[in-house]
């Protein structure tokens, strides 16, 4: 009993992470379990940018380079070589994080503006690289043979395992995130984010320690890159790394609390919510890339810690569960 | 001697931060460092743990040579400092501050262990009942206790305090000088950088004296504050040139 207390706000974020997977399983309606997959990719993909922005304190504007190299790697592996799509999702994490892991050892001696100027040069370069490598199919990209999902009992089949696969990344990441920031080495990775140089004089090792805190942060983004492709059924440069994309996932973990377990999955969860009303809406349709820009700002000007962070300094009795 | 420090010199284009300084210190004193501002003591800390190559020279610790050794290194050998403008880990709770320099520092605990010493530590220097605040919640006098606790709970041998008094109130000053005391009777070496001069040669069992970063006096409280150099040193400052003088009666 008392240990379930400890870890109440994993508990909170792992039942809302189920709730949304069971409503398309209870309704076995298609429509709305499209809606869910996007979700739930977007609640993957901003726990694992948290892990990098959030408790390390390092703004990386282009995360989706590893989304993108991970559907690459991922549909090379399932088109060219054959593999099945755990094999490739294997592969594709691990890319990610080898090249988390060397971008870490270079990039992340910038600070601040720099290093997050850095990161988007390193998609634009992978996306610019990538467009011209043939085995990837250059600027075409690959797509998948159908032939290939009757692997997994025909094409229907294999889109309700994917929403199945996606829901169980969404909670290995969202267990992740709650085990970093519980950690020894969270605890490093905060005073990082807090203070570099007062953390160092410390004796955090905070070059290792960013490098790691990065390669995790990778690898999910990896993982559910090859998801999406496999699904998806295609993959070419401009869909791959999609700039905008990687900053929506900021937007997402700023809405929600930066450095919070329950931020980026309520923020996620709240940004795909309002951006589903802004494309239906005749309106909004063609601007809501501009919308997004305005929440960031409004949440930067008056709630900079986000919505979790400002319930958890406005209710601190509650902050067992707002973690 | 837990510390040497071998002709040290540190440039900074062309200002000559610290000149040729020598010394050496033996296990279980407080050294106080003295200087008018600018004369490079903060700078002399940074050399020592780290933060800053020196231009010249060597610096040996516990036996081993550690010029060119980073600060996390230093930390991890039983080094702890505190700085003169503080440095909170603001949105960290105070406990939570003091945890880290548990868990990463000398002995390097875990984070159940490092909880436990964290405690005993604020309850050592007395900022118990804010274990639980926000860091960016204290006043500057229990900013400087926290940058002392975070130091204390690596377990260090040696502690470097950078002007831990400035900005305290008299009842403040008389605390912390008795903290500074317990440290040393728990076997702890330290220097001491201070402006306030009764209580710097009050706890000090020597004085080192540095002026535009050259070493110009060096002794007990009483040799330091009648040595002509040093009262010259002072002069630019003659109510500081007074209160040396105050000091050492
Ligand atoms: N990083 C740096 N770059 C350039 N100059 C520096 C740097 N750090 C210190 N200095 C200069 O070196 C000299 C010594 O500075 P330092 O901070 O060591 O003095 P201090 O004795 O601690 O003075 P105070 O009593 O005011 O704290 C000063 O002239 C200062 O401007
Ligand atoms: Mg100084």
């Amino acid at each position: 009993m008392n240990t379930l207390r400890n870890h109440l706000g994993l508990i909170a974020s792992l039942v809302i992470v189920v709730l949304i997977g069971l409503g398309p399983i209870v309704s076995q309606n298609a429509a709305s379990r499209e809606v869910a997959f996007t979700v739930l990719r977007a609640i993957a993909l901003a726990s694992g940018l948290n892990i990098l922005l959030g408790y390390t304190g390092y703004v990386s504007f282009g995360h989706i380079v590893f989304f993108g190299l991970g559907g690459y790697i991922g549909l090379y592996m399932i088109t060219a070589q054959g593999q099945s799509l755990w094999v490739a999702m294997l592969l594709a994490g691990l890319s990610s994080a080898i090249l988390a892991f060397l971008l870490g050892k270079s990039i992340l001696r910038l600070r601040g503006a720099y290093f997050a100027l850095a990161t988007i040069g390193v998609n634009e370069a992978v996306r610019a690289f990538i467009n011209n490598f043939e085995p990837f199919g250059g600027p075409i990209g690959m797509s998948v043979n159908f032939g290939v999902y009757q692997k997994y009992g025909g094409a229907m089949q294999a889109l309700n395992m994917s929403f199945y696969v996606m829901l169980a990344l969404t909670i290995v990441v969202v267990i992740m995130s709650y085990l970093v920031k519980t950690s020894k080495f969270g605890l490093g990775l905060l005073a990082i984010r807090e203070d570099e140089d007062a953390a160092e004089v410390m004796g955090v090792p905070a070059p290792d320690s960013k490098t790691w805190a990065y390669v995790l942060s990778a690898i999910i983004p990896g993982m559910v890159g090859a998801l999406f492709f496999f699904k998806n059924g295609s993959i070419e440069p401009a869909e791959a790394f999609p700039l905008h994309t990687s900053i929506e996932m900021i937007v997402m973990v700023m809405l929600g609390g930066q450095g919070t377990v329950l931020g980026p999955l309520l923020g996620a969860a709240g940004y795909q919510r309002l951006r589903g009303l802004l494309l239906i809406n005749p309106l909004f349709k063609n601007i809501q890339l501009a919308v997004s820009g305005v929440v960031l700002l409004i949440v930067i000007l008056f709630i900079p810690a986000g919505v979790v962070g400002w319930l958890r300094r406005r209710w601190p009795q509650w902050r067992r569960v707002l973690q | 001697m837990i510390l040497q420090i071998q002709g040290v010199s540190k440039n900074f284009g062309g200002l000559q931060a610290l000149q040729n300084v020598t010394f050496d210190l033996p296990e279980g004193q407080i050294l106080g460092l003295i200087g008018p501002n600018g004369a490079g003591k903060t700078t002399l800390f940074n050399v020592i743990n780290g933060v800053y190559l020196p231009s010249k020279g060597r610096i040996i610790f516990q036996g081993e040579d550690v010029t060119h050794r980073n600060t996390t290194y230093m930390a991890h050998k039983g080094l702890a400092r505190t700085h003169q403008i503080v440095k909170p880990l603001n949105d960290m709770t105070v406990l939570e501050n003091v945890m880290v320099g548990a868990c990463f520092g000398r002995e390097g605990h875990g984070l159940a262990q490092a909880r436990k010493i964290a405690h005993e530590v604020l309850e050592f220097i007395g900022l118990s009942e804010r274990a639980d605040q926000l860091a960016s919640s204290l006043n500057v006098a229990q900013k400087k206790r926290l940058e002392m606790a975070r130091a204390l709970a690596s377990r260090p041998y040696l502690l470097l305090l950078d002007e831990v008094l400035a900005g305290l109130n008299p009842s403040e000053i008389d605390h912390m000088v008795d903290v500074v005391k317990r440290i040393r009777e728990q076997g702890i070496t330290i220097i001491m950088i201070e402006h306030v001069m009764h209580a710097i040669m009050n706890v000090s069992d020597r004085i080192l004296v540095l002026d535009y970063g050259q070493q110009i006096a060096e002794g007990s409280p009483e040799e330091v504050s009648n040595n002509p150099k040093v009262i010259e040193a002072y002069l630019g400052d003659p109510k500081l040139a007074q209160r040396l003088m105050e000091g050492a009666e």
